[in-house]
């Protein structure tokens, strides 16, 4: 018998790449595509890494496949847009190994800082789409994506979302095949992308998606089931589940691949029902292309381009029914902070305390945005602070940004903001960067980088030193000060903001929730003490609170011990055990 | 079998995804379809989370939608008011009686509500429990998610061996013991 298991939709995907036979896995860490990574790495047959940056990873992924194995990179939906120049590219070369890039959409802004439709991004790049309803079709068509890539000579995106990547279901196992490597053979005309060759593989890239779309109509994963012809519902992925949910009697085209779409299996489905609706989340990628076609169809008329889509949508829009449920309560809300014992409460509270303006980036430390601490004024993506600090700087002159630091994470630094600091070097600039060097990737859950000295699989690796790069870069102003040495710090900021010159603050302590961090510290306040200055408050660890009386009180629970509301008190008021 | 809805909600941090694979491994364990759904990343650190488990015969989508939850596992109270309206007309309440201060109380910009418990239980069954307090008493303050897990075994249709056995196969193998012990507290205490 074979084995099911209970699987994220993240470790199906792994575990499909582990059947198809993959030998090589690269990809940057970002929510919902984490856990991709970290369940074919436990699979010792697949080399899998952590890439510095998702171009990097993409590229990867290419010399494994026109090397002849199966390869795979996987991201976040962001991330795609960094991988998007090899991607576009790699369209035209094809594939020797299968090549899959497992891209993962944010529909609902769960840990993103937009809500773009990777389905987009792959029809503009001329690459196909398979999208996966549950855990099991996850698995199922990371392999199929696989076979595909080979059958047509071109990369495969499997698309998920959020609610897929982080959903569990049941997974039926099936052992690994041997995929037989392909042979290398020399070939310009394929794999070296210069203008002459290049339009040339174009006419293939139109061929092949033709080619697709009309055998598409007969693949499995494309299926029409007629039960109710009164309506009918195109539809894919997650909002495919919703359907069958609202309207389980409805008849419904399941398309398993969305890109390109199957246009005589569409117009034979939309002719046999009376009412045809398209429901997908995001972008109406699927509707316009129907619409183009002379068919007569609903879509985001009714739903919406923002957000999740439910069961309840259909009952509201298209049954017309009223869902009755109470009213939600009327409470306060509850937005993420920094944790306990992070130390970029400490680094900001340094900053709050001088006035400074954060030109921000992408990470744990985006928090400093919120308030109580209300320091970070921008927020784009991945290495933008330093690049956006450059700009203002331009724009306005040195004196502009002496009350403006940059601030970006270690992981983020080394992803694409070391570049954005080579523009600095180059260009003069005056700005000053904070590293908030954590030791980790803290946001999407601690995974190691170029700077930790270890890689995915644990073993340990040359750590690039931050500082050494920065030297090397042309920084003549390099400094490195722990988070938690708050005069320190406060030293150092006033002192090389004011300098006519880059300079850069490597600002350490590692994230606090590491296991290498756990600690048995705690801070303990004094009420005896306390005059109820709120001197400690400020910072706004969740840990502490006041008691009916004004006094402060630290939630034992939740203390790490970090000791910064101890060091801001000026009256003994809190002490630390250990 | 009618799809039964359970939702797990609390504060990020506070371990409910733990919670949720030891449903999860009971569920199947029965022999049912299953399918969960998590939050990670940002909303983790120190946000309001939840987590659907859905089981029965054959589960489509993964959420529990507004008015559909059988039963409601809170890990701190004022989450359990935030969710509430996710129940159904006789669904069940179980619920950590601890309050922790949302960014928005220590400011001062919002008030934490009083009474919650008694607010809940004009409109539902609550089985409110300090686990955090019987936690304390076996020594280890982050065991109390177990602490609830034993309080809602209690009132779900599976064998309480089975539990034991799957907890034994999904927490850390240095922690079994104590996980089983704060299991059974819970089962136990109400």
């Amino acid at each position: 018998m074979s084995e099911t298991k209970i699987m994220l939709g993240n470790e199906a995907i792994a575990r499909g790449a582990y059947e198809a036979g993959v030998k090589v896995s690269s990809a940057y860490p970002g929510t919902p595509s984490t856990e991709i990574s970290e369940n074919i790495v436990k699979y010792p047959e697949i080399y899998a890494e952590w890439a510095p940056n998702e171009k990097v990873a993409m590229e990867v992924a290419i010399g494994a496949s026109i090397s002849g194995v199966r390869a795979m990179a996987s991201m976040k939906m962001v991330g795609v847009n960094v991988a998007s120049d090899p991607l576009y590219t790699v369209s035209y070369i094809g594939a020797n190994g299968g090549l899959v890039l497992a891209a993962a959409d944010d529909p609902g802004l769960y840990s993103s800082q937009n809500e773009q439709d990777s389905r987009c991004v792959a029809r503009v790049a001329q690459v196909p789409v398979l999208e996966p309803s549950d855990s099991q079709e996850a698995k199922d068509f990371t392999k199929l994506a696989f076979e595909y890539s080979e059958k047509y000579d071109t990369p495969v995106m499997i698309r998920t979302t959020t609610r897929l990547a982080h959903s569990q279901g049941p997974v039926t196992l099936e052992p690994r095949q041997e995929i037989p490597d392909k042979p290398y053979e020399r070939c310009a005309a394929k794999n070296v992308m210069m203008p002459a060759n290049a339009k040339g593989r174009h006419v293939h890239v139109e061929n092949r998606l033709k080619q697709m779309a009309e055998d598409a109509c007969d693949f499995a994963i494309n299926k029409a089931i007629y039960k109710d012809t009164a309506v009918g519902f195109i539809t894919s992925g997650i909002p495919y589940t919703y359907v069958v949910e609202a309207m389980p009697n409805a008849s419904v085209l399941k398309l398993g691949l969305v890109h390109p779409l199957p246009r005589k299996l569409i117009e034979d489905f939309a002719s046999k029902v009376e009412k045809l609706y398209i429901f997908e989340e995001l972008e109406p990628l699927i509707e316009e292309q129907v619409k183009s076609w002379g068919i007569d169809c609903i879509g985001k008329e009714l739903f919406t381009l923002q957000g999740e889509y439910s069961a309840n949508m259909i009952r509201e829009r298209v049954l017309g029914m009223e869902i009755e449920t109470a009213a939600p309560a009327q409470v306060p809300a509850r937005p993420p902070i920094l944790c306990p014992g992070c130390p970029h409460r400490s680094t900001f509270s340094v900053l709050k305390k001088l006035g400074i303006h954060g030109a921000g980036d992408i990470g744990c430390y985006t928090l400093g945005a919120v308030s109580p601490l209300n320091i970070i004024d921008t927020t784009v993506c991945m290495g933008a602070s330093i690049s956006t600090l450059h700009g203002m700087e331009k724009a306005k002159g040195k004196d502009y940004i002496k009350n403006w630091v940059a601030l970006i994470g270690d992981s983020t630094f080394l992803h694409t903001g070391v570049n954005s600091l080579m523009n600095m070097v180059y260009n003069q600039s005056t700005g000053t960067v904070l590293i908030l060097d954590n030791s980790t990737t803290g946001m999407t859950g601690h995974q190691d980088h170029a700077a930790t000295g270890k890689m995915l699989n644990g073993k340990e690796t040359k750590a690039i030193s931050l500082y050494h790069l920065c030297k090397a870069i042309g920084v003549e102003h390099v400094y490195e000060v722990d988070a938690f040495d708050i005069e320190a710090l406060e030293t150092l900021v006033k002192r090389e903001v004011a300098r006519d010159e880059v300079s850069v603050l490597i600002v350490c302590a590692p994230c606090a929730l590491l296991k290498s961090q756990a600690t048995k510290a705690k801070c303990i306040a004094l009420p005896e003490k306390c005059k109820k200055c709120g001197m400690c408050l400020i910072p706004g660890c969740p840990a502490l609170t006041q008691n009916e009386d004004g006094t402060v009180k630290i939630d034992d629970t939740m203390c790490n011990g970090c000791g910064l509301c101890m060091k801001r008190c000026k009256f003994d008021a809190i002490e630390r055990v250990e | 079998m009618t799809t039964k809805n359970i939702m797990i909600v609390g504060v990020g941090g506070q371990g409910t995804l733990l919670t949720s694979r030891i449903l999860g491994g009971i569920i199947t364990k029965a022999g049912y379809d299953v399918k969960l759904s998590e939050v990670h990343g940002m909303a983790q650190r120190g946000g309001s989370v939840v987590t659907f488990v859905r089981y029965g015969d054959a589960v489509a989508e993964p959420i529990v939608e507004e008015g559909q939850a059988d039963v409601l596992i809170a890990f701190e109270r004022l989450e359990a008011l935030r969710y509430a309206h996710f129940l159904k007309k006789d669904g069940v309440i179980i619920v950590n009686d601890q309050r922790i201060d949302p960014i928005t109380v220590v400011t001062g910009a919002a008030q934490y509500p009083e009474n919650i418990i008694e607010t809940l239980k004009k409109e539902h069954n609550v089985v409110a429990v300090d686990a955090m307090a019987e936690a304390k008493k076996l020594g280890n303050a982050k065991i109390f998610n177990t602490i609830i897990i034993g309080v809602a075994a209690k009132r779900m249709d599976f064998d309480k061996k089975q539990w034991l056995e799957v907890i034994e196969n999904t927490v850390p193998p240095k922690t079994i013991e104590l996980n089983k012990a704060a299991f059974e507290a819970g089962y136990a205490l109400v």
